[in-house]
């Protein structure tokens, strides 16, 4: 953008359009109908509010979902990571097959991985059966939270991380080879540097994604109160109740994290980039 | 890029695993080539492949004739109704915002650029639960023009409109963001070049812009529509779960569910299944014409 000064006047047409209904629909369809959840959230008087988003059931409710959704995200850095490294530096049968599915839990409405991850991991179900005799349960308990997590979390980290990879070039692990240093030397100080921002952005995008999440996981989870209810549940289940203070209370705070979430990952972004050399 | 994460169509690379393997710097020791694709696909087959895989048995769990029975059941069928409804006004809308924010952001200089990239995102960073709970607070009846709606007996929440707008709001940035940054790198000489010859606005777009954004914007399109079809915590919260009129598939895979009508919600969901799996297919052709004619990035 810094050649914008030197650049004459710009004689393309219809600016005024276009910037005007963009600026429109994004008022009506985003802006405004969030900020009805902070207007109405400001109108209840600090005591409700506090009393609204502090009570056991819905701390509970947060606990989980922020601790799994951390843990899922880990998971997922490290398994998004090794699978983004196979589908770049290795060649194998079904690899293509493998890079167009990875994207599998983007293009997968919710509530259809919340069914099927639920058959599988219940009692008698493909995996659960496996697990059942050694004693974990995971369908209808936090783990089952994870499962769901996990899943719709792993896109994030391959998709982030891989294009970083494919464009790092062979020229660097090179000159580390040369200059002596080992392969695990050359992968520690070299490579994994360099992934980084890559690999902080796609943690933190399925972070935020998790964190959010609903369909995948209210079929799995039981939604056991303060054992395993995820904090969207917890906006469903006021609003069941006519509780639409309270929903607008918890919806609030949850809206709250994600913007500061959003924020991160749009500086984690413009670091990745900076990294990576490409142009933002 | 914040759902579909990575570049999108720009990172569409191709795959040169054989430059690594070749090159004695950059070639891992076979045990560990072996050990990292041993657990990467594991895991994928674990968490991807079988996941997939059980839908379409345990739909097929009590035969093909209980398959298309609960597919040709009227409820089942004015759910998938709904759902093209939803997608058909959904869709188009996003295109068109698309289009015209991608235009006033990669073609003009204006001061907020970036924030207002930031506010297209965020949508993407909203719990769904929290996207149909604002349209409820807005057109519910407890809401800002809930009595006023009532009086007009208009209703949104817990009808078709409402239904339409959660889906508009949470597929709003998929075709924006594919197509902003795909703009961003043409530049805008092509265009320039057009008008300077005489040529009107909208030819500029319809003969220049157009075809040079062709494969973006199909990409777009199908993670949009693929969204719009299976979205369901919106949805859910402003539906009623009315059955045979406010009832999404995915809705309807749920209720079913809850019902222990396995067979039939799976039946309904591997439907839903299908269509992911067009999208990657569609997905990935698109990706690979992409890569075939190389986007002339402006070197600005």
């Amino acid at each position: 953008m810094a050649a914008a000064l030197a650049r004459p006047r710009n004689v393309l047409p219809g600016f005024g359009l276009s910037l005007g209904f963009t600026l429109a629909y994004l008022s009506l369809i985003v802006l405004i109908p969030l900020a009805a959840v902070f207007i109405k959230s400001s109108g209840m008087g600090l005591d409700k509010f506090w009393a609204a988003v502090s009570s056991p059931r819905v701390v509970a409710s947060y606990r989980l979902s922020f601790g799994m959704s951390l843990l899922a995200a880990a998971i997922n850095a490290v398994f998004g990571l090794m699978l983004a490294w196979a589908l770049v530096r290795y060649s194998f049968p079904g690899r293509r097959i493998v890079d167009s599915l990875v994207d599998l839990p983007f293009a997968m409405p919710t509530a259809v991985a919340g069914i099927a991850l639920t058959a599988l991991y219940a009692q008698n179900g493909w995996i659960g059966q496996f697990l059942e005799p050694i004693g974990i349960q995971v369908a209808f308990t936090p783990l089952g939270v994870l499962v769901a997590l996990v899943f719709i979390g792993l896109p994030f980290v391959v998709r982030t991380v891989q294009p970083v990879l494919e464009d790092l070039d062979t020229d660097i692990e090179e000159a580390a080879a040369t200059l002596g240093a080992s392969r695990l030397q050359a992968f520690t100080r070299v490579v994994i540097p360099t992934l980084t921002p890559a690999l902080l952005t796609g943690f933190a995008l399925a972070f935020a994604r998790a964190v959010g999440e609903y369909g995948s996981v209210i079929f799995i989870a039981g939604n056991i109160p303060m054992v395993s209810e995820i904090t969207p549940l917890m906006i469903i289940t006021k609003l069941e109740q006519y509780d639409y203070a309270g929903a607008t209370a918890i919806a609030a705070v949850m809206l709250t994290i994600s913007f500061i979430l959003l924020l991160a990952i749009n500086a984690l972004q413009a670091w990745t980039n900076r990294r990576s050399g490409r142009e933002s | 890029m914040t759902a579909t994460a990575g570049g999108g169509l720009l990172s569409a690379a191709n795959h040169h695993a054989s430059r690594f393997e070749a090159n004695p710097a950059t070639r891992d020791p076979a045990w560990i080539k072996w050990l990292v694709l041993t657990l990467a696909l594991g895991f994928f087959v674990l968490f991807l492949l079988v996941p997939l895989l059980a839908v379409f048995v345990e739909a097929l769990r009590k035969g093909w004739d209980a398959y298309l029975a609960a597919i040709v059941e009227p409820d089942t069928l004015s759910a998938v109704r709904l759902t093209l409804i939803a997608a058909a006004i959904s869709v188009p809308l996003n295109l068109l915002f698309g289009i015209s924010a991608a235009w006033a952001i990669a073609k003009f200089d204006f001061r907020g650029k970036h924030f207002l990239i930031t506010l297209i995102d965020l949508p993407f960073s909203v719990s769904p639960v929290i996207a149909g709970l604002i349209y409820v607070l807005i057109f519910g009846a407890q809401g800002w023009f809930g009595p006023w709606l009532q009086a007009h007996d208009i209703k949104i929440i817990f009808a078709v409109p409402g239904i339409v707008l959660a889906t508009i709001f949470v597929t709003f940035p998929f075709i924006a963001r594919e197509l902003i940054p795909l703009m961003q790198a043409q530049g805008r000489d092509e265009e320039e070049a057009a008008i300077v010859l005489g040529a009107s606005g909208w030819q500029t777009f319809w003969r220049v812009t157009l075809p040079n954004i062709k494969w973006g914007l199909i990409y777009g399109v199908i993670l949009c529509n693929a969204r719009a079809m299976g979205e369901f915590g919106a949805v859910s919260v402003v539906s009623g779960h009315i059955r045979g009129e406010t009832n999404t598939m995915p809705l309807h895979v749920e209720i079913l569910y809850n019902e222990y009508q396995f067979a039939a919600a799976f039946a309904v969901a591997s439907l839903l299944a299908l269509l992911a799996l067009v999208t990657l297919v569609v997905k990935s052709y698109v990706e690979w014409r992409a890569a075939r004619e190389p986007i002339e990035v402006n070197p600005e």
